[in-house]
């Protein structure tokens, strides 16, 4: 590594070559703090928050996009630059509906802690004070520009990780807004509902559609059952809403607070993600041995579904016609054990807690309902969302004992429990498909190939005589470029799995915000996935097929995989939307 | 003030098309293509409306959001139509508070047409703008080159009536 020697605040260092002052200032033990700046996909010395002075330099400099170099001497603490800071936030502040008692983010808001932190006066000066329209017009996603700080952190996840692009900076000055082409609604625009944005936005400016509100109501109302089931991811990620550092499992207490929010069931969707992959990989062995439609494509991700109809409508085809794991829930939920357990299934209300806003549009779906007027799943809530009804219950998360799923539908397989990271739904379809050809138990269960967090992996694999190419994409940035290869001849692949958001369900939309300078240092997508790894490699039952409960629902229920009832319930279809 | 996006419909030559086709093919693959595309966009069409931006996102691959986040940044770029006499209200602070926005309403009712549009013959459009910097004539209206200041609604029939 090429090295240059720099003095920070008097101390020498050797730090690499090519680094920023901010990266070089992380190297020497020295956060210098950030709103514009995000690794890798957004460093535009807009805010200007990270400045510094550089000896020499004339007037201070932004550090997120400053280069180091040779005897640099570099002070980032000094009065002059901390008074700059302070006003740069108090500028900000002057623009900006400080409401921080509702707001949504408040003590998850990086503008908050840096006013805060620099003693900053969030009334020295007085701006704009036009009221923005705030955009509610999709069922996933609210943006509230008289909150936004103009980071423009969103345009470059929309655009950079997703290859998107809906949302932009429009008009110039104080009119500046962050919204789509020609001022439209998001509703009208092909944005595929990922919530990316979400996530990478340090304010309160966008939030999910909170429809916690519609739970606890369904919740008090006497004449209604209503049961939730938990999405594989979300085990993972809640804990960071209650202080747990990133990477730690907390199934058993996000168990017992789900219990004590008042559900009249509390389910595991491991269980049905193993469904998905019986079906899916029966599925895929079909259209090998009959000449269908290939490659064939995962479809659990909702946001890769809408990304297919909007960007690929021609590959809808290939698409798997599996219903994802919560509609399958949902959909069995209200015949099969709403029979079994004598309910109505106009009676049940059927919650899911999901990583991902695009859950919440996927409900809303045609082709979703068990019948007409009766949907699969009633509400989709978001981690965060479940995150606040337990804070919001006075439950302390920290001090809840282990507790399980409700019976009867507690078991979910190892297979199951990774379909929450990048790689996993193929990990798990091959476990299943190959022993469905090979007819005996596999030795291995691990395809390390498909691990990790590459953005796209590729492997070939043969199951008995068929040889099987498979790859692996996530976030649809990378997505398109898989596709596109596949479109032009130049890849050949058998299986594709697509996850909407960049490491899968992991680092979904509507998973825990974690700040800038938590993102921009640590590997979110490797800490989360690793929860799930390591609880497949604890099961018991690592296989999709072997889950008891799956196997009891084709005895009593479905019959055989991909069977007309099994089609019936657990399939659906799609639209080409186009742009 | 964000700037006024037309609700008139479009329409396009096949003539135009090609011209467009043309000069995307010319700029594509050069770096910052976007700034001559649009700029001789508007010599084809005189404005760049949502049909025309969304085809220059499809041929450039340049998201439509990032096309339209030139096009309202700079005051070069029309987002409307303009008529042969484009009648302009100056809705910067001063004519504001001095009543501009009556002279729009005023104009909008002679006209018969609303601000960001054209009207049927294309003679007139109608916009508003920020402050031209005539302040001291407020409120004023612009046709074209002619400053008109000091004005009350009353004098707007009139002063159309020229064109
Ligand atoms: S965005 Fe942050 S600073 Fe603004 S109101 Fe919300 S919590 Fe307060
Ligand atoms: S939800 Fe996804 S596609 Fe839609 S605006 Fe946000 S990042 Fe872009
Ligand atoms: S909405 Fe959030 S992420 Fe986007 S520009 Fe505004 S403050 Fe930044
Ligand atoms: S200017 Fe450096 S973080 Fe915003």
């Amino acid at each position: 590594m090429n090295t240059v020697n720099v003095k920070i605040n008097g101390r020498e260092y050797a730090v690499p070559a090519n680094s920023t002052i901010l990266e070089a200032a992380r190297y020497a033990g020295i956060e210098i703090p950030t709103l514009c700046y995000l690794k890798d996909i957004n460093a535009i010395g807009a805010c200007r928050l990270c400045l510094v002075e550089v000896k020499g330099a004339r007037g201070l400099v932004t550090a997120c996009v400053y280069p180091v170099n040779e005897g640099m001497e570099i002070f980032t603490n000094t009065p002059k630059v901390k008074a700059a800071r302070k006003t740069n936030i108090e500028l900000v502040l002057s623009a900006h509906e400080k409401k921080c008692l509702s707001c949504i983010r408040s003590t998850n808001c990086e503008l908050q802690k840096y006013a805060n932190e620099f003693g900053a006066d969030e009334s020295r000066f007085s701006g704009r004070n036009t009221k923005e329209a705030i955009d509610d017009s999709t069922v996933f996603l609210v943006r509230d520009n008289n909150k936004c700080i103009l980071c423009r952190r969103c345009v470059a996840a929309c655009n950079k990780l997703q290859g998107i692009g809906v949302i932009g900076a429009n008009n110039r000055g104080f009119d500046t807004n962050i919204a789509c082409a020609f001022e439209k609604n998001l509703s009208d625009t092909s944005c595929i509902s990922c919530g990316q944005c979400i996530v990478a936005c340090p304010v309160g400016a966008l939030y999910e559609k909170d429809d916690t509100q519609k739970v606890l109501d369904a919740i008090a109302d006497p004449t209604k059952h209503v049961a939730i089931c938990a999405a594989p991811s979300v085990r993972a990620t809640i804990g960071e809403c209650f202080g747990y550092e990133p990477g730690t499992d907390v199934e058993g207490k996000m168990v017992a607070a789900m219990k004590r929010l008042g559900f009249d069931g509390v389910y595991d969707m491991n269980f049905t993600a193993d469904l998905t992959i019986v079906e899916e990989a029966n599925e895929f062995i079909g259209r090998v041995q009959n000449g269908g439609k290939l490659p064939m494509i995962t479809s659990c991700s909702p946001g890769w579904i809408k990304y297919c109809e909007h960007y690929f409508p021609e590959f809808t085809d290939n698409l798997s016609t599996c219903k994802s794991p919560q509609q399958m829930f949902g959909a069995l939920y209200k015949t099969y054990f709403a029979k079994k357990m004598g309910l109505d299934p106009k009676d049940i209300v059927f919650v899911s807690a999901i990583p991902c806003t695009a859950k919440k549009f996927e409900v809303t779906r045609p082709g979703q309902s068990v019948e007409d007027g009766i949907p699969g799943v009633d509400i989709a809530i978001t981690t965060r969302e479940l995150a606040r009804m337990i804070s919001g219950a006075g439950i302390d998360f920290t001090k809840m004992p282990d507790e399980e799923f409700d019976k009867p539908i507690e078991i979910g397989s190892g297979a199951g429990v990774i379909f929450g990271a990048t790689g996993g739904v193929m990990e798990a379809a091959l476990r299943t498909a190959a022993e469905t050809i090979l007819n005996k138990p596999l030795e291995k269960l691990e395809f390390d190939d498909v691990r990790g967090t590459e953005s796209i992996k590729r492997a070939t694999y043969k199951l008995g005589d068929l040889e099987v190419k498979v790859a692996v994409a996530s976030g649809t940035a990378n997505a398109k470029k898989l596709l596109k290869a596949v479109q032009s001849g130049e890849e050949k692949v058998d299986f594709i799995e697509i996850m909407g958001c960049p490491g899968g369900c992991v680092n979904g939309g509507g998973q825990p915000v974690q700040p800038a300078s938590v993102r921009n240092n640590v590997n979110l997508v490797e800490l989360r996935s690793k929860v799930l790894y390591d609880a497949d490699s604890k099961e018991e039952i690592r296989k999709s097929h072997e889950n008891p409960i799956v196997k009891m629902v084709y005895e009593e229920f479905l019959g055989e995989p991909n069977s007309h009832v099994a089609h019936e319930i657990l399939h659906t279809h799609y639209v080409k939307r186009g742009l | 003030m964000k700037k006024q996006i037309t609700t008139v419909a479009f329409k396009d030559t096949q003539e135009q098309r090609a011209k467009l086709d043309a000069l995307i093919e010319k700029y594509k693959n050069e770096k910052g293509p976007m700034m001559p595309i649009l700029q001789g966009a508007q010599d084809i069409y005189g404005y760049l409306p949502i049909e025309v931006q969304r085809y220059i996102s499809i041929q450039t691959e340049v998201p439509l959001s990032e096309i339209y986040g030139i096009a309202s940044f700079y005051s070069q770029f029309l987002l409307n139509p303009k008529g042969q006499y484009a009648v302009s209200v100056c809705l910067g602070t001063a004519c504001y508070v001095k009543g501009s926005g009556l002279l729009m309403e005023k104009l909008t009712e002679v006209l018969g047409i609303k601000n960001g549009e054209i009207t049927p013959d294309k003679k007139f459009s109608l916009d508003a703008t920020r402050c031209i910097g005539a302040c001291g004539l407020a409120p004023v209206i612009t046709v074209n080159e002619d400053v008109y200041g000091r004005l009350e609604p009353k004098d707007i029939p009139d002063i159309i009536a020229k064109y």
